[in-house]
């Protein structure tokens, strides 16, 4: 859930929402926490008229945004959706849940943007200089992680993970959970949710401690670990603190783990 | 792009199901190669799963001359694990198989398929028990 606030003011209060920016006039987001409403003014600001919309699941805290998205307000817009298959209701079916009475004012026929929706994982998705690929990761409910890929340069991108549930360490990365998405990434964007001690008391609710992403990011081989889905009571000292871990964890033989907070920027090669 | 694709999210969570049980169980992918039997099977085998390594499933289990109980040939279209495989449904059968340490052992094999949705057949796991 979001939590702005004091507290939360260096790191940010918004849920799941990351942008990959290329030299491209349409758009990649992935998921649509409460972070993609200030995306959305910025989106709007840009001119930008195309959106491909990327969603891991739908689990609230990366869905509550999409309603307040800006670029869905406008004619002129197409935004494409693309999200996680289901056992039994197709995806604009499950989204559309959130989107009409009592829950919100509006029903999404009142939406403008040309808005389509599409199922994943299906073949890698390909647009000018870079594929997407998708694949189920361990997490509740139908739970997709993303590797993106341009020229040499990877990023994968699996917000909600406990992948320690069904083995990390001692396992080949082909029965690792996530392991084709993570594989020798660049940039790594990973469940960090708790620290250690917490963990015991949240076993199954499908998020990872800091100790299991450190050990996740060496198993799979990926170069730089992004500590992200912050747990919504830590502060931003606590969440320091927290990154403290992950460094100590991480050594001397990888870059230090980045912590996420809102705004950042991360130049790939 | 990335071609090399993790294992189906069912398969690696069924192998995490049974590292912990202690009935002996193995699991075949959709194309029928055997991935991973648990220590159980292994002590009942004669052999760890990294000796055996990743094989069709069908030709392995040949190798322990599988009989019906009244000692003929078992064909393959009646084991369950074929028929979890090609027909996609349950199975469960008595047969005798010649263990890794030569003797005759009677044995019931369950076998059933695993979709990760509806149309999506990603693998079948069988579990065995001695007699």
């Amino acid at each position: 859930m979001p939590v702005p606030g004091q507290e939360t003011l260096a790191h940010g209060g918004n849920t799941s929402c990351v942008e990959v920016l290329r030299d491209d006039e349409t758009a990649l987001v992935l998921d649509a926490g409460t972070g993609i409403r200030a995306l959305g003014l910025d989106l709007a600001r840009r001119g930008t008229r195309r959106i491909h919309l990327f969603l891991t699941h739908l689990h609230l805290d990366h869905l509550e945004g999409l309603r307040f998205f800006a670029p869905l307000w406008d004619a002129r817009v197409t935004l494409e959706i693309w999200g996680p298959r289901s056992q039994v209701f197709g995806l604009r079916e499950r989204i559309l849940r959130s989107f009409s009475p009592p829950l919100f004012p509006l029903d999404f026929r009142d939406v403008p943007a040309r808005v389509s929706f599409h199922d994943l994982p299906a073949e890698p998705w390909r647009a000018e200089g870079i594929s997407l690929f998708a694949d189920l990761v361990l997490h509740p409910g139908p739970t997709l992680g993303f590797r993106l890929e341009s020229g040499s340069s990877s990023v994968a991108y699996i917000p909600d993970h406990e992948p320690v549930l069904a083995g990390i360490e001692g396992r080949s990365r082909d029965w690792i959970s996530g392991g084709a998405i993570a594989d020798g990434a660049d940039v790594l964007l990973h469940d960090a949710q708790y620290l250690e001690e917490e963990y015991d008391a949240k076993i199954g609710w499908g998020h990872s401690s800091v100790d299991a992403a450190v050990a996740y990011c060496r198993a799979v081989g990926a170069a730089r670990l992004v500590l992200f889905h912050h747990e919504p009571d830590r502060s931003d000292a606590a969440l320091e603190s927290l990154h403290d871990r992950a460094c100590a964890l991480t050594g001397t033989d990888l870059p230090p783990p980045l912590l996420a907070r809102e705004g950042m920027s991360i130049e790939l090669g | 792009m990335q071609s090399q694709r993790q294992k189906q999210l069912v398969l690696i969570l069924a192998r995490e199901f049974v590292s912990n049980l202690s009935t002996p169980a193995l699991i075949a992918d959709a194309s029928g190669c055997l991935v991973f039997y648990n220590e159980a099977a292994e002590a009942v085998l004669g052999k760890r799963f990294p000796e055996v390594g990743e094989v069709p499933l069908d030709d392995w289990l040949t190798e322990f001359a599988p009989r019906t109980t009244t000692g003929e040939p078992l064909p393959r279209e009646q084991r369950p694990t074929h028929i979890a495989l090609a027909d996609r449904r349950a199975s469960h059968l008595r047969y005798l198989v010649t263990s890794a340490d030569g003797v005759e052992r009677g044995i019931h094999v369950t076998s059933f398929p695993l979709f990760a949705h509806m149309d999506e057949f990603v693998g079948v796991v069988a579990l065995f028990w001695r007699d």
